[in-house]
């Protein structure tokens, strides 16, 4: 087990710069799986990663695994627009993606890794009478669970962001929700960081590792996984597959109430900066900020259909970009560089499943739909102390897969409900 | 303005024809059929851009949309500035206005590049290794620095006010790319008999063949190919193939959807003012054949950024097509057969080929020959150890290397050097149709191997280079696209089953075409302490160095390494350093190239504008606009308006002087103590009609209504199998076999949808047919104590009270015109809503408002109308109810059939949570304070000063001043609220926590009494 | 943007239809007489498949039928299409990862 890692900084970029930055040893190892673990995390992902960090780090859990059936941080981790946020309605959802702020917030430190949490504000518009009082809701619900969240008069939405075209619109904006802490990371940077500090706590991430089944005790217990690398015997399976996690879960005969949707963002290509923060509408189905690179980053819906394909409907991105158009006209004549796709979980309430399962000593981490990389440090801290005590975080006691059962739904989009 | 390199004679341009044109203000001529990067350079100009990361001077790699350095911005005027365009790609026109990007002050004079000399400091993902101390410095030190120095050009600052436009077209061939490969597969699919697309990105249509030379012209069907390319386009024109030019194949979808971009004006000195810019295609086609070529591949060796060091296709192009010398002095360093064409060229157009620095051991035997007798010298197995020069190649330092061992240097001096390291096939179309590529080792590049889409590739897009075979490729593709396209049985564009056949392998090509063609991937061979930055990508400085220190920390995949070093994810997408960068990485890795896999191809293949995705949809074309019968009066009496859904629904009607406020009270008053006219058109209408209409109602919605009579209206709740209130109305029975339904504005697709999916899916036995009315049917409420003798002298019925009690239904006519009249409130007053046929709308409803008049009658709207329903207790499903409430938490437990075996959501009902006591339930709030008006969503306490977290009980639904009352009053859900009536709670607003009390949520006449007159 | 063969309007493109789901999922009644589980699996446990999805689509803007669909969903192409009343061809080898 490594104790430390090589740590990063000006200086040590420095030091190394004068010998061709040759000192650099791999950031986490390539190990062979070993034949048991105390824990193994199936899914390679930030959430997955995180995971087996905080396990490392905050439960001292022995000896941990990260399977990844691909390269780690190759699904939606590496494929969303990185927006942060945690104004949510239903004080359930808040604690959740504020406890998810909060550790976003020193993240960076806390990893040794630069993830480029960037907090340039949230902006969510109102362009209808419903739209403001759904708004204003959320802003009233997060004041009282201390989440910052401010209302803004239109002219004060377009001082905050310029390029915002409030009147000549077909729906003009009304007003808008502002959340200061808010804003973007670099998603790469969040599943390389975790990778590193976790390889360096012991942490083995074996890539290219697919599990293809679960292995059970007599008393239906968790007994290990089967992996295209070999069997691999374990008492605890903690599983964070989004859109693969019904396929997985399926293995242990654990039905979820997951389907998979195609999920689309695009790029522009590079400019200057120009877009001071994030801008999203729910009512023209926008979202767009511009990366540290200098691209404009626009989220688009998801299909009707469920699908595993990795690839949405070209009416798809293009309606995002009408709205974008619509919004900022000036951005009319830029270009789209790059459009993919994602697989993202939903479920039935739209919220997440963090939780334990009927079978003993495997726990699920999925359903987060559109929402998952701005919830990946806080869903990856409380499924670490799920998998390590057996019971759920406080936080997350209320995500289970029972409550589709009980009717103690958490449904955020229903909350949000169609102008009537 | 003297274009001192361009040649005398020949190439596609028309010297006659001479434009001017500035880049960075200076002033410069060009000619007809030049692109900005030819008349640059026959201008002797080749510092063109500066590069991302170490602004280090770049010139021209390419001749083509592959291009990575040379990055412009377009300016037509200051609405239309344009940026990150590639020089090669902007065709020139009189007055053109261009400007190099990212450099400070001046191309020549860049300050940015110092960021060249700490460029030991700052590799390969630097910036996730620093910038973290002190914690807040990322957001307002580093940050800022990082994004200003980020980004190419810059964004244009005012709404572009060109048109783009888009169409839909169907062909049985698509073919892309219209090179040789391409123009004989639309020659073969056309003369099958198809209807076939032919699109192709560069202006001319031609491919390689624009760029052939006088000196070895090949001969096609006994011609000069350039007669034979005028004659096969007069052809294919004449057979009515769709010829599109400027049109670059994008997007590949999923059954065979080909998304197109058509550049329509961007070449034209004056543009018809409203002609479109842009045209997006998206055509479905039955069989795509995809000619897409190849790109050339330059060699990765130190110094091999510098101006003047190009592409030797580039070269070839430039002075075959453009007539423009791209030097004076040469040094070619290949790898690939086709340098060699390009040498011989250049040398009878004058310019001095110092020397070929040929990379593989041997020169082929007839290269070798015509080189012989050129008098160009060669060198064999030959690497490049650098070169030198500020802004512009000065010399290049030759030498051969065996076993790591130096030997023979050379420095020759040069304004040019051309490189070759073979040629990419363009599969980018194919692999985004999910069509899976494999490694072709006698090719030495990735070929496409399984189909996923009925396409089919030609020519060097899958390996075949020599001229002959790539139009014979062609034509073969074409012929069996079109007679597959035409199948006698083809069941349409995409018959049902799987497909996932391999592409049929082409005919062999000869070993010489073969090795000509195979070139190098990855780095030339260096010794030990090599200096100088070897690039891989161009516009993204990514440097050998970068991928074996990406290598070195451990990232494998190249998906990682890319995202790493950000290879290939510049705007040219890695066109020409993706095979570099995996030759780079295999060769660190001791990995084959193959066992590497390749990152993925995705969309767009070409930057392409946002405005043509968004077509024609801005302002009011974004959404349809929907607008009732009665729309035109209420503009034209004041009415402001607002959105709902698509509609545009009247809020008020101020008078002078009136704002929001004031007009609702005046309206909610004229209401309380005469009469109103209200256009409620936009409701949902809904006919249910059948033997088993009633049996149908009866599942559907919570309410009993094999009890409701003929004639009598019902106020229905329905519910979603998941036991959430999903829709509301009032439903009325007009006949046994006969429901008049009526939904809410918003509700209306989505409860017709939901009727037709039970209907159809589960209850396909039942004998109903649905049927939308919502636009057939014009609604003109009249509530308020007067509506009565308002509509009396109007109507051909007896509205009395007797025969018309409230929620009744009689069908009769308004100025004699059919009616259904529904005595229905939703004001709390005596209230009719007139149904009459949409045409008659507007005139009946102006019938009713000039009888109103003497009854003091005003229209209102939805704001008014808002007010008065929530006076009375009336929920807005929606506003209300938020899709997590069940009827009981409405407080329309009454509304639910309890003796009815089912109903949609009964079951959900009792589930746990759905029972328990603390459930939030609407109550009536009042302030303490009567003027106090709450915010709508404001949140509920039990305790004054609750600290921050407090969770609170519930929250204000509706909230409004009533002037009826004198007072404000609010509607809120709170948990277990019908039992805490009179107790006092805590609204926490901006300007501190308000007490309100518990009420009852019937605030006004909760006896009914004025319904009921 | 899906090439959609509705079984009786022919070939027509997504846009035009509206996605109903997994299907063969029928409602139980009465729904009373189940238990929660039952309920709670008719209105949301999904197969999710990876592979061969049986489906509902509705020409909406069309003949406005339901019908239902074989897809793969690990390429979006269509397997068949069927009437409501016809019983599901059988899907090639369950293709599952």
């Amino acid at each position: 087990m490594r104790a430390t890692m090589q740590p990063f900084s000006a200086l040590s970029l420095l030091k190394r710069g004068l010998s061709g930055q040759r000192g650099w040893a791999a950031q986490w190892r390539s190990p062979e799986p070993k034949a048991a673990y105390d824990a193994v995390i199936v899914g390679g992902g930030g959430h997955g990663l995180g995971a087996a960090y905080y396990l490392a780090s905050e439960h001292a859990l022995g000896s941990i695994a990260v399977l990844e059936k691909g390269w780690i941080g190759g699904g939606n981790t590496g494929r969303n627009t990185t927006v942060i946020r945690s104004n949510y309605l239903f004080d359930e959802s808040a604690a959740l993606y504020d406890h998810s702020v909060k550790l976003w917030e020193g993240l960076s430190q806390t990893l040794n890794y630069n993830v480029m949490f960037s907090q340039r504000g949230v902006l969510m518009l109102a362009h209808t009478v419903h739209d403001m009082q759904v708004s204003k809701r959320h802003v009233h619900a997060n004041r009282a669970a201390g989440v910052d969240n401010e209302w803004l008069t239109p002219e004060e939405a377009k001082a905050f962001c310029p390029p915002l075209n409030i009147g000549d619109v077909r729906y003009p904006v009304l007003g808008a929700a502002l959340q200061r802490r808010g804003g973007t990371a670099r998603h790469d940077a969040v599943a390389w960081g975790y990778a590193r500090a976790a390889d360096a706590l012991g942490v083995d991430i074996i890539e290219n590792c697919a599990v293809t089944g679960i292995r059970r005790n007599t008393d239906g217990s968790v007994a290990g996984v089967e992996t295209t690398r070999g069997p691999i015997s374990t008492r605890r399976v903690g599983v964070s597959a989004a859109g693969h996690s019904s396929v997985v879960m399926k293995m242990a005969g654990v039905e979820l109430p997951l389907e998979s949707y195609p999920l689309q963002a695009l790029v522009s290509e590079p400019v200057k900066p120009v877009f001071p923060c994030v801008v999203m509408s729910n009512t023209i189905h926008a979202y767009i900020s511009q990366s540290d690179k200098g691209e404009l980053v626009i989220g688009a819906g998801t299909d009707a259909y469920t699908t595993y394909t990795q690839r949405g409907g070209l009416h798809i991105s293009s309606h995002a970009l009408e709205a974008v158009c619509e919004l900022f006209p000036m951005f009319r004549r830029l270009r789209m560089l790059r459009n993919w796709g994602g697989i993202v979980d939903v479920t039935p309430d739209r919220s997440p499943i963090i939780a334990r399962t009927p079978v003993p000593g495997l726990y699920v981490n999925c359903g987060w739909g559109t929402g998952g990389f701005k919830a990946t440090p806080g869903a990856a801290h409380v499924f670490a102390w799920t998998i390590a005590r057996d019971e759920p975080h406080p936080i997350n006691a209320p995500f289970t897969l029972e409550r589709f059962r009980d009717g103690n739904l958490i449904d955020e989009a229903a909350a949000a409900a169609v102008a009537h | 303005m003297t274009q001192g390199f361009r040649t005398v004679s020949g190439g596609r341009i028309d010297r006659a024809r001479v434009l001017r044109f500035s880049f960075d203000g200076h002033a410069y001529a060009g000619v007809a059929g030049d692109t900005l990067a030819s008349a640059l350079l026959a201008n002797g100009v080749h510092l063109l851009g500066r590069s991302f990361k170490y602004h280090r001077p770049r010139g021209l790699l390419a001749a083509g949309s592959e291009e990575p350095s040379a990055l412009v911005a377009v300016r037509r005027d200051a609405a239309r500035y344009t940026p990150n365009l590639r020089a090669t790609q902007v065709e020139l026109y009189e007055g053109l206005e261009a400007h190099s990007q990212n450099r400070w002050p001046s191309l020549a004079l860049d300050f940015g590049a110092v960021n060249d000399l700490l460029s030991p400091f700052i590799p390969a993902g630097f910036y996730y290794k620093t910038f973290m101390w002190p914690r807040r410095a990322w957001r307002w030190l580093y940050e800022p620095r990082i994004r200003a120095a980020a980004g190419l050009g810059r964004a244009p600052t005012q709404p572009d006010p060109d048109r783009y436009a888009s169409r839909y077209a169907h062909c049985d061939v698509l073919v892309v790319g219209a090179g040789p490969a391409g123009l004989a597969a639309a020659a073969a699919a056309v003369g099958a008999g198809a209807r076939v697309i032919l699109c192709d990105e560069q202006n001319e249509l031609g491919g390689s063949l624009l760029s052939d030379s006088s000196r070895a012209a090949p001969v096609i069907d006994g011609r000069p190919a350039a007669r034979w390319l005028d004659d096969t386009l007069a052809d294919l024109a004449a057979r009515q193939v769709t010829l599109l030019p400027r049109t670059t194949a994008f997007g590949y979808f999923p059954h065979n959807l080909v998304a197109l971009n058509e550049r329509l004006t961007d070449h034209l000195a004056i543009p018809a003012a409203l002609a479109p810019r842009e045209r997006q295609w998206q055509v479905r086609a039955r069989e795509v054949v995809l000619a897409t070529g190849a790109i050339e591949r330059p060699l990765v060796f130190p110094g091999n950024d510098r101006p003047g060091i190009m592409l030797a296709a580039a070269a070839r192009t430039w002075l075959n097509r453009y007539g423009v010398l791209p030097g004076t002095r040469a040094v070619v360093v290949t790898a690939s057969d086709a340098a060699y064409e390009a040498a011989l060229d250049l040398q009878q157009a004058g310019l001095a080929i110092a020397m070929i620095a040929e990379v593989r051991d041997a020169v082929p035997a007839g290269l070798a020959d015509l080189t012989r007798a050129a008098g160009i010298p060669v060198l064999t197995g030959a690497t490049v150890l650098g070169t030198s020069g500020r802004r512009r190649v000065q010399a290049i330092r030759l030498a051969r290397i065996r076993h790591g061992a130096v030997s023979e240097p050379k420095t020759l001096r040069c304004d040019l050097v051309l490189m070759s390291g073979g040629f990419t096939p363009s599969v980018h179309l194919f692999s985004q149709s999910r069509g899976t590529l494999a490694w072709d080792d006698a090719v030495q590049a990735f070929l496409p191997a399984v189909l996923a889409e009925r396409a089919r590739s030609a020519g060097a897009c899958r390996g075949v280079f020599e001229l002959a075979r790539v139009r014979s490729d062609g034509a073969a593709a074409g012929a069996a696209a079109a007679r597959e396209a035409t199948a006698p049985g083809r069941e349409g564009v995409c018959p049902a089953g799987a497909l996932g056949r391999s592409v049929a392998a082409a005919a062999a090509g000869s070993a010489e075409e073969l090795a000509g063609a195979r070139g190098f991937a990855g780095a030339l061979p260096q010794p030990q302490r090599a200096r100088g930055k070897a690039f891989v990508d161009w516009q993204n400085d990514v440097t050998t160095r970068d991928l074996a220190l990406a290598t070195r920390e451990g990232f494998r995949s190249i998906e990682h390494i890319k995202r790493y070093t950000t290879t290939g994810m510049a705007t040219d997408q890695g066109k020409t350093s993706n095979l570099n960068a995996l030759g780079v990485v295999s060769g660190t890795l001791g990995k084959a190239i193959p066992d590497m896999g390749l990152t993925t191809f995705r969309m767009p293949y070409t930057p392409v504008t946002f405005g043509s995705f968004a077509g024609s949809a801005r302002g009011d074309l974004f959404d349809p606009v929907r607008t009732t019968p009665m729309h035109s009066w209420a503009v034209k009496n004041g009415a402001v308006f607002e959105d709902v859904g698509l509609w545009k629904r009247a809020r008020h009607f101020p008078c002078p002087g009136e704002d929001l406020h004031r007009a609702v009270n005046r309206e909610c008053l004229t209401v309380r103590n005469a009469c109103g006219i209200f256009d409620a058109s936009t409701l949902g209408k809904i006919e249910v009609v059948g033997k088993d209409a009633v049996t149908f109602m009866n599942r559907l919605y919570t309410n009993a209504w094999s009890s409701l009579a003929v004639g009598r209206c019902r106020y229905g709740v329905l519910l979603r199998d998941d036991g959430f209130v999903y829709d509301d109305g009032v439903v009325a029975r007009m006949a046994e076999d006969r429901f008049h339904v009526t939904t809410t504005t918003g509700g209306a697709p989505r409860v017709l949808a939901l009727m037709e999916d039970y209907l159809q899916t589960e209850w396909p036995d039942l004998g109903v047919w649905l049927t939308s009315t919502t636009e057939q049917w014009a609604v003109i409420a009249v509530q308020g104590p007067t509506a009565r003798p308002v509509l009396e002298s109007l109507v051909d019925i007896d509205m009395s009270a007797a025969a018309m009690p409230h929620m009744s239904v009689a069908v009769g006519h308004i100025c004699g015109v059919p009616m259904r009249l529904f005595r229905v409130s939703f004001s709390g007053e005596l209230g009719f809503e007139v149904n009459v046929p949409a045409d008659f709308g507007a005139a009946v409803w102006e019938a009713i408002s000039e009888a109103g008049q003497a009854h003091g009658i005003t229209p209102y709207g939805t704001e008014t109308m808002h007010v008065l329903r929530a006076e009375k207790g009336y929920i807005i499903v929606g506003q209300d109810t938020d899709g997590t409430v069940t009827p009981e938490d409405a407080g329309l437990g009454w509304a639910i059939g309890k003796n009815k075996p089912d109903f949609l959501g009964k079951r959900s009902l009792q589930r746990p949570a759905m029972t328990s006591a603390d459930r939030r339930q609407l109550v009536g709030l009042l302030t303490v304070d009567p003027a106090t008006v709450l915010d709508e969503g404001a949140q509920v306490m039990l305790e004054p000063a609750a600290p921050v977290p407090t969770r609170p009980i519930g929250h204000v639904t509706s909230s409004y001043y009533s002037a009826t009352l004198g007072r404000s009053i609010a509607l809120a859900l709170i948990g277990g609220g019908r039992s805490r009536s009179g107790q006092t709670l805590y609204v926490p607003m901006p300007q501190g926590d308000v007490p309100v009390q518990v009420a009852s949520p019937v605030f006004y006449d909760p006896k009914g009494e004025r319904l009921n007159a | 943007m899906l090439l959609i063969q509705c079984p009786y309007c022919g070939e027509r493109p997504e846009p035009e239809f509206v996605y109903g789901g997994q299907a063969h999922i029928a409602r139980p009644q009465p729904s009373a007489e189940l238990s929660d589980q039952e309920w709670t699996n008719f209105l949301y446990r999904r197969n999710n498949t990876r592979g061969a999805h049986a489906e509902r689509w509705r020409h909406t803007h069309g003949c406005g039928r339901f019908f239902n669909a074989l897809r793969d969903t690990t390429t979006d192409h269509f397997l068949a299409t069927y009437k409501l009343s016809e019983p599901p061809p059988r899907p090639p080898a369950e293709s599952a990862e």
